[in-house]
C-alpha cells in the first residue's frame, strides 16, 4: 500500500521527487495521493506561501455542495417579497429607482417598463419570519436552517458570462472554477472519487445551455477539473468495461497490462512508467467505488419519501439531490449542480411553477438529510443563480401572464450549514426589489465567504501562472462576518 | 478519515520543511553558490518582478511612494518622500534605502509588506546586496533586446555535435559534468520522428526500409520523406489551431455552428507548402490588405476571427465587439509576441513596460473591422460566419483555393477580416478595462518598449504585421522558435512559452536561442528548414534512457543529456489507433466530423426552448467519416469532445501556446474502453486473423504495429500467456459481447472466440504506456 502511494507520488512530482528520494522523504509520501499538488512547485511557480491540503486556519466546513439554479430564478417570486410592486402594478417603473442603470438588449429597447408584482402570495414562516413565496411549501419549513441572502449583486448581465463569473470569478478567460480552486487547495477525501463532481439536470422551464468551461480546472492542474457524473448506466465517462468482461478478467488484464509495463521501466527508467501503472490502478478502484456511491437501491423507504418520487429517476434534479448527499458523505470535496431552465423572460408564472416544483422538495430534503446524519455542520449547501430578475416585465404585462429580464442588480440566494448562521436573513433591497439599501454582498464576497468556511483566506489561495498570480476572487471580495455563526 | 487528515498534515510539516530548505537552491543554490557577477537579466530581475515591481514598477497608477525599481534612473534618485536618501545607491548597499527596507526587523518598515503575502528569502537578499556592491548595473531585459547571432561555443567532446545545436546543447552539458545519451535505437527513433513530423506512427513498410537501410543517409532520407508527407502539415496545424483559438462552434450561451473549418485547411496548406514563417503570419494579420489580395491571403486572415462570438439575445452589442477586439489584441500579443499584454486591458502593466495607453494603441489596429457584437440568427448558413464574411465558390476550390476540401455545392461562407473603409473607427483608452466608459482618445501604437513603430509604415494592421516581421523585433523569431522547440523538446527553451516578459522563465540555453532565430530569419523564415534543423540534431536523436545519475543532476532535463520522453498530444493518440489498425481515413481537411462519443453530452448542456440548434443533438457520423484524423473531431467549444479533453486538448476557449501534459485515471479510463480503441483493436485483430501465421506472429506483428518496434522476448511470452488465458476462459457468449464495438463490419466466418482472444491482447497494447508515448 504504501508503495502505490508512493508511486502516486511519483507521478505527480516524479522526476524532482526522485532526486530528492535521498533525503528520505519516500517513506512519508502518503498525503500526496490525496492532495496532489503537495509535490508540485507550490502554488504554481510559486517557492512559498500557500501549502496546498493545509487550510490557512481551522475549517467549519470540509464540504460543498452548490444547487446552482441555471439561467437566474426570480428573487420576487421566491425569497423577496414586495408587496408595493403589486400596489403599482402596471404602473412605469420610476426613474428614480432605474438611475440609468444598463438593461440589456431585450428590453431596451422596450417603449414602457411596467411594474409587476408576485402572481404567488408569500408568507412569514420559522423563528426567523422569513418570508418565502408559496412556490416554495417545502423550503418554507426549513427557513430555520438557511441563512438567506436578499442582496446579492453581481457585474454581469447575460448568461454565461455571469455563470462564469460565479464559478471562475471573472467573466472571461479560462480561469479555475470554484470546485476546482478546492480541489486544489484542499485535496480529496477520498482516493477512490474525484475531489470536484458536476450533476446535471434540466427544468421544464425554458432555459440556458451549460458549459464545460464552467467546471474546467484553468491552469490548474486536470486532476482537478470537474468530472462530470452522467445519467444512466455509465456514470462517468468510459467507466464501465465492455459487456463481457467480467471485474475478475479485467484484473487480470490489468495485471498483465502492469507486468509489460515494468519491462519497459526496466529499460527505460522512467517514473512515468510507473505512474502510469498507478492511474490504471486508480480507474480500477474507481470502477468499483462509483457504481455503489451512485446505488441508491439501499436508501430507505423514508429518504426516498423525503426527496419525492423523482429521486429514483436518473438525471432529474431530486436524483442528484440525493446522489449529492452520497457523493458529499463519500468526501467528495466539492458537488456541483446545475438545474436548468430558470430565464423566465416570458410565461414566468406558469414555468416558475414547474421549476419550483422542480426543486424545491429535494432542496430541503436535502437539507434536513444532512441534518439527521449529523453533517450539515461540516457541509456547505448553496442554493441560488447567475442573477436577479427584473421588477418590470418584459414583454406585454397581461392580468396573468409578464415576463422578467436579468437583472444583476439585486437578487437572492440562501446557503445552510458549514458554519454558517442558521435561520437569518441577510441584506435588504428597495420597495421596488431592485438597488440593494442594505448588506450588499458582491460575487466575490460570496466567494471570500465560501472558501473562509472551508479554511482557506482567499487572498491567499494563489496560484501563479503565466507570471501573475491569480485567485478565485481575483483582486477583491471581503468575507461577510456578519453571516458566520 | 481522522486517520488520514493526521498523515496529511504531519506529511505536509515535512514536506514544507523539506522545500523551505530547498527552494533557495531552486533559485540558485545555498549562499555560497552566488555567481561571481551578478547579472541584472539573471539573477536580480526575476526577484524584483515578482516581489517588488507590483507596486514600484511599470504601473504607474499603483505606484507606491513614487518609487520605480524597473528603471536605473528612478531608482537612483533622491527618493520623494525623503530627498536625503536613494533607493539604491550603486556600490553601497548600506545607504540603499531599499536594502535597509528589505533587511529591517521592523515589520512595519518591512519590504515587501508582510500583508502582501510576498517575502524574500535569504539567497535572494543576499543576491541584491551583491548586485548593490557591484555597482547595481541595469540591463535592458533580454527578450526585449534585438537578436544577435552568437558565436558558436567550443566543446570537448568534438565528435558529438551533428550540427550547430549541439555544439550550444553540448557546451551547458560539459559545464554541468554531463554526458549526452548514445543515439536512440532505430526502431524508437523511427517512431520519433515519425511522430513529430506527421503525428503517426511509421508504417510497416517503412519500419522495414528503414532497419534494412544501413547507409550513414537513412535517416536523413527519412526526414525528406515525413517533411514530404502531407501529413506534416496536419501534424504542424494541430498547435497553430491552438494558438489561433480555432473550433467549430461559436462559444458563448448557445454555441451553435460555424463554417470555419476552410480556414483550418489552408493552415494545414501553408505548412506543407512551407509558407515563409513571415508571410505565414502577415496573411493572417493582414491578408485582407495587401496589395492586389488573393482569395487565398483574405482565407488566412480568418486567424482573427476565431475568437468566441456571441449569439446570446439580449447582450449589449458594444460589449462584445470590445471584447472581440480585445481578444484579438490579446492573441496578436501571446500568440506572436509572447507577452501578456492582456494585463494592460484594465491598467498599466504590472510587471513589464507596457502603459494601458499602449495596450489600446495596439488594440486600434483591430478595431476598425466592419463588424458586429451580434448579429440576428436566424439560422442557416449565412449564421456560421458572421460579418465580415468571404463566400468560397465551387469555381474557386477549382482553381485558387484547390486545398479547400469543400464536400458538395453548398454555400460556404467564411468569417474573415475586413476594415472599414469609408471611416475609421476611434479608439479610446477603456478606464478599467470597461466597454462603454471611454478615456483619451489613442492612435494606432505599439508597446515602444519592443520596438517602435516606425513612421513608415501604414498605421494598418498591414503595417502591424511588418512591425511584427521586420528583423529587429526582438520577439517574432524567439517565439515561434521557442514553440517550434517545444514540439519537438516538450517544453521551450523558454519554459513559459506564453511569457517573455518579466515574469517569464529565463531560458535554459539563450545563446542557442538567439542563434536559431538569426539562422531562422537570414535563411527567410524557412520553417521546414528549422524543423530539419531540430530533428536531425543529435541532440534530438539520443535515447531517451533515464539513468539515476542524471535524474539526480538534472530531474527536470533542462539540460537535455537524454530525449525527453513524454506522452502524445490527444489528436495524435486517436491517429495512432487508427493507423496502427489499418482505419486511418487520410482525406486532408473539409468539415469537421463526429466520430462515437458517449451519449448524451451535447443534449445534457444545450439550451432548452427555440434555442437547440443545430448542435443540440450529437448526430453521430458514420463509415469512413468515424477514422478521420483526431484533427478533425468536431469541437463544439462549450462541450468540447471528452476524449480529447481527458487528454489535455484545448477547448478552443482562447490563444493557448503551450498544453499540460497530466496523467489521471480518467485517461486509463478512456484508453480501456472508449469504442475507438475498442473497435480499432478488432478490427486489426480481424485482419491478422485472415493471414497465414503463426499465433505468435500475429501478436508480434500487432505489438510492432502499435508500438512500433519488435516485441522483446519477454515481452512476447506476457502477451502470448495473455492471448492463451483468454483462449481459454473465453466463450462463444462472451466473445460475441466483446466484438460486439464499433461500427467496421466483422469478417464474415471469424472464429469469434480467436478474435476476440487476439482483441484483448491487442487492447492491452494500446494501454501500454509507450505505446502513446513519444521515447
Amino acid at each position: 500500500m504504501a508503495n502505490e502511494f508512493m508511486e502516486h507520488a511519483l507521478n505527480q512530482n516524479r522526476r524532482r521527487f526522485l532526486s530528492k528520494l535521498s533525503l528520505g522523504l519516500g517513506s512519508v509520501a502518503l498525503g500526496s495521493l490525496l492532495v496532489p499538488d503537495l509535490l508540485k512547485g507550490i502554488g504554481g511557480d510559486d517557492d512559498f506561501g500557500f501549502t496546498p491540503g493545509i487550510p490557512h486556519f481551522a475549517p467549519k466546513a470540509q464540504r460543498v455542495i452548490y444547487l446552482f439554479q441555471n439561467g437566474a430564478p426570480s428573487q420576487l417570486e421566491s425569497f423577496d417579497y414586495k408587496p408595493k410592486l403589486r400596489e403599482m402594478w402596471g404602473q412605469e417603473l420610476p426613474a428614480s429607482v432605474r438611475m440609468g442603470q444598463r438593461l440589456t438588449g431585450m428590453t431596451s429597447g422596450q417603449a414602457s417598463f411596467p411594474l409587476v408584482g408576485s402572481f404567488v402570495d408569500f408568507k412569514q414562516y420559522g423563528q426567523s419570519g422569513a418570508w418565502v413565496s408559496d412556490l416554495f411549501p417545502y423550503t418554507s419549513k426549513i427557513v430555520d436552517d438557511l441563512c438567506i441572502v436578499k442582496s446579492m449583486y453581481t457585474e454581469a448581465i447575460n448568461h454565461d458570462p455571469a455563470l462564469t463569473f460565479f464559478q471562475t470569478g471573472a467573466q472571461q478567460g479560462n480561469r479555475p472554477s470554484m470546485g476546482a480552486w478546492l480541489s486544489y487547495g484542499l485535496g480529496s477525501e477520498n482516493k477512490n472519487l474525484p475531489a470536484f463532481t458536476v450533476l446535471l439536470s434540466r427544468g421544464k422551464g425554458v432555459g440556458q445551455g451549460v458549459y464545460s468551461k464552467l467546471w474546467t480546472n484553468g491552469f490548474l492542474d486536470s486532476i482537478h477539473q470537474g468530472v462530470q457524473f452522467s445519467k444512466g448506466e455509465e456514470p462517468v465517462l468510459y467507466l464501465n468495461d465492455q459487456d463481457g468482461l467480467s471485474k475478475a478478467e479485467r484484473r487480470k488484464m490489468l495485471d498483465n497490462l502492469a507486468e509489460v509495463n515494468q519491462l519497459s521501466y526496466q529499460e527505460m527508467g522512467d517514473p512515468e512508467i510507473n505512474a502510469k501503472i498507478q492511474q490504471y490502478e486508480m480507474a480500477y478502484r474507481m470502477q468499483t467505488a462509483i457504481p455503489e456511491v451512485t446505488d441508491i437501491s439501499k436508501e430507505s423507504d423514508d429518504i426516498i419519501k423525503m426527496y419525492g418520487p423523482d429521486c429514483l429517476v436518473p438525471g432529474t434534479y431530486a436524483a442528484n439531490c440525493l446522489l449529492a448527499r452520497k457523493l458529499s458523505e463519500n468526501g467528495v470535496r466539492f458537488v456541483q449542480l446545475y438545474h436548468q431552465g430558470w430565464d423566465q423572460h416570458g410565461n414566468l408564472p406558469g414555468d416558475m411553477r414547474k421549476q419550483a416544483l422542480d426543486v424545491d422538495q429535494a432542496s430541503a430534503a436535502l437539507i434536513t438529510d444532512l441534518k439527521q446524519r449529523g453533517l450539515l455542520d461540516e457541509t456547505l449547501v448553496i442554493w441560488g443563480g447567475e442573477f436577479g430578475r427584473t421588477n418590470y416585465s418584459q414583454g406585454a404585462l397581461t392580468k396573468d401572464n409578464y415576463g422578467r429580464d436579468h437583472h444583476p442588480r439585486c437578487f437572492s440566494i440562501w446557503m445552510a450549514g458549514g458554519g454558517i448562521k442558521p435561520g437569518i436573513v441577510y441584506g435588504e433591497s428597495d420597495d421596488f426589489g431592485y438597488n440593494i439599501v442594505k448588506n450588499p454582498v458582491h460575487v466575490h464576497d460570496f466567494q471570500a465567504t465560501v472558501l473562509n468556511q472551508l479554511g482557506l483566506d482567499h487572498e491567499k489561495l494563489i496560484y501563479k501562472h503565466l507570471g501573475r498570480r491569480y485567485r478565485l476572487t481575483d483582486v477583491s471580495g471581503k468575507v461577510v462576518k456578519d453571516i458566520l455563526a | 478519515m481522522r486517520r488520514i487528515v493526521f498523515l496529511v498534515v504531519s506529511f505536509c510539516c515535512i514536506v514544507s520543511t523539506w522545500y523551505a530548505c530547498t527552494s533557495g537552491s531552486q533559485a540558485g543554490g545555498a549562499l555560497g553558490n552566488m555567481p561571481d557577477t551578478i547579472s541584472y537579466n539573471f539573477d536580480i530581475r526575476p526577484i524584483f518582478s515578482d516581489k517588488c515591481f507590483a507596486c514600484h514598477g511599470p504601473d504607474a497608477a499603483k505606484r507606491e511612494a513614487g518609487l520605480r525599481l524597473d528603471v536605473a534612473e528612478d531608482a537612483y534618485k533622491a527618493l520623494k518622500e525623503n530627498p536625503g536618501a536613494h533607493a539604491i545607491v550603486p556600490g553601497k548597499p548600506e545607504l540603499s534605502e531599499a536594502f535597509a527596507r528589505m533587511t529591517t526587523k521592523d515589520s512595519s518598515q518591512l519590504m515587501p509588506p508582510p500583508n502582501s503575502n510576498l517575502k524574500l528569502l535569504p539567497y535572494e537578499i543576499a543576491l541584491i546586496e551583491k548586485w548593490i556592491k557591484q555597482g547595481a548595473k541595469y540591463e535592458k531585459h533580454w527578450s526585449f533586446v534585438a537578436v544577435k547571432s552568437p558565436g558558436i561555443p567550443e566543446v570537448k567532446n568534438k565528435k558529438w555535435p551533428r550540427n550547430q545545436i549541439d555544439y550550444f546543447i553540448l557546451q551547458k552539458q560539459e559545464e554541468k559534468g554531463l554526458e549526452p545519451n548514445e543515439e536512440a535505437d532505430k526502431e524508437r527513433l523511427l517512431k520519433r520522428v515519425s511522430l513529430d513530423l506527421t503525428g503517426l506512427p511509421p508504417s510497416a513498410k517503412m519500419m522495414e526500409n528503414f532497419l534494412a537501410d544501413n547507409s550513414p543517409k537513412a535517416y536523413d532520407k527519412v526526414v525528406d520523406q515525413l517533411l514530404n508527407d502531407p501529413a506534416y502539415g496536419e501534424k504542424m496545424a494541430v498547435h497553430w489551431l491552438d494558438v489561433a483559438r480555432y473550433a467549430d462552434s461559436h462559444g458563448y450561451q448557445d454555441d451553435n455552428y460555424r463554417s470555419q473549418w476552410p480556414w483550418r485547411d489552408w493552415v494545414i496548406h501553408a505548412f506543407n507548402k512551407n509558407l515563409p514563417y513571415d508571410k505565414f503570419i502577415t496573411w493572417q494579420i493582414a491578408g485582407d490588405l495587401l496589395p492586389n489580395a488573393t482569395k487565398e491571403q483574405l482565407l488566412a486572415t480568418g486567424f482573427n476571427r476565431n475568437h468566441k462570438i456571441t449569439e446570446e439575445g439580449g447582450v449589449i452589442d458594444e460589449e462584445y465587439r470590445v471584447e472581440y477586439v480585445s481578444d484579438r489584441t490579446n492573441t496578436f500579443g501571446k500568440a506572436l509576441l509572447g507577452v501578456t499584454l492582456e494585463c494592460a486591458h484594465c491598467h498599466d502593466h504590472k510587471y513589464d513596460p507596457f502603459s494601458q495607453k499602449e495596450y489600446y494603441q495596439l488594440y486600434s489596429f483591430f478595431n476598425n473591422v466592419k463588424e458586429y457584437g451580434f448579429e440576428s440568427i436566424v439560422g442557416g448558413p449565412e449564421t456560421w460566419a458572421k460579418k465580415p464574411k468571404m463566400q468560397i465558390t465551387d469555381e474557386d476550390v477549382k482553381s485558387v483555393l484547390k486545398f479547400v476540401n469543400k464536400p458538395d455545392t453548398s454555400n460556404l461562407i467564411v468569417s474573415v477580416m475586413g476594415d472599414n473603409t469609408d471611416s475609421v473607427r476611434k479608439t479610446y483608452i477603456l478606464n478599467r478595462g470597461v466597454y462603454d466608459s471611454h478615456g483619451e482618445q489613442v492612435q494606432p501604437g505599439v508597446p515602444v518598449a519592443i520596438m517602435p513603430f516606425s513612421n513608415k509604415l501604414p498605421k494598418n494592421r498591414l503595417g502591424l504585421a511588418q512591425w511584427a516581421t521586420d528583423k529587429r523585433n526582438p520577439l517574432t523569431s524567439r517565439v515561434f522558435v521557442n514553440q517550434v522547440w517545444q514540439e519537438f523538446f516538450g517544453k521551450g527553451i523558454v519554459k513559459t512559452s506564453g511569457d517573455f516578459g518579466m515574469q517569464g522563465e529565463l531560458p535554459s540555453h539563450p545563446a542557442l536561442l538567439d542563434w536559431l532565430c538569426a539562422d531562422f530569419m537570414s535563411h527567410g523564415w524557412d520553417i521546414k528548414r528549422l524543423v530539419r534543423q531540430i530533428v536531425t540534431s543529435a541532440t534530438y536523436r539520443q535515447s531517451a534512457v533515464v539513468s539515476k545519475a542524471k535524474m539526480e543532476v538534472d530531474p527536470d532535463n533542462i539540460f537535455l543529456a537524454r530525449s525527453p520522453r513524454y506522452r502524445i498530444k490527444a489528436e495524435f493518440i486517436k491517429d495512432l489507433v487508427l493507423s496502427s489498425s489499418g482505419l486511418l481515413n487520410k482525406t486532408i481537411g473539409g468539415p469537421s466530423v463526429k466520430p462515437y462519443q458517449p451519449a448524451g453530452l451535447w443534449e445534457a448542456a444545450a439550451s432548452t426552448g427555440g434555442s437547440l440548434g443545430m448542435l443540440g443533438t450529437y448526430k453521430q457520423d458514420h463509415g469512413a467519416q468515424l477514422y478521420r484524423r483526431g484533427m478533425y473531431t468536431f469541437i463544439k467549444r462549450t462541450v468540447p469532445p471528452p476524449a480529447m479533453g481527458i487528454f489535455d486538448a484545448s477547448n478552443r476557449d482562447q490563444c493557448e501556446v503551450k498544453r499540460q501534459s497530466t496523467n489521471t485515471p480518467l485517461q486509463a479510463l478512456a484508453m480501456m474502453n472508449d469504442p475507438t480503441v475498442l473497435e480499432a483493436a478488432r478490427v486489426l485483430a480481424g485482419k491478422l486473423q485472415q493471414e497465414k501465421s503463426a499465433e505468435q506472429d500475429k501478436i508480434n506483428k500487432a505489438f510492432r504495429l502499435i508500438v512500433c518496434r519488435k516485441p522483446g522476448d519477454k515481452e512476447s511470452a506476457l502477451l502470448a500467456d495473455l492471448y492463451k488465458w483468454r483462449l481459454e476462459t473465453l466463450t462463444q457468449q462472451k466473445a460475441s459481447k466483446l466484438l460486439a464495438v464499433g461500427e467496421y463490419p466483422l469478417p464474415k466466418n471469424a472464429d469469434k472466440i480467436k478474435l476476440a482472444a487476439l482483441m484483448q491482447v491487442i487492447v492491452n497494447m494500446y494501454n501500454l504506456e509507450e505505446t502513446i508515448t513519444k521515447s
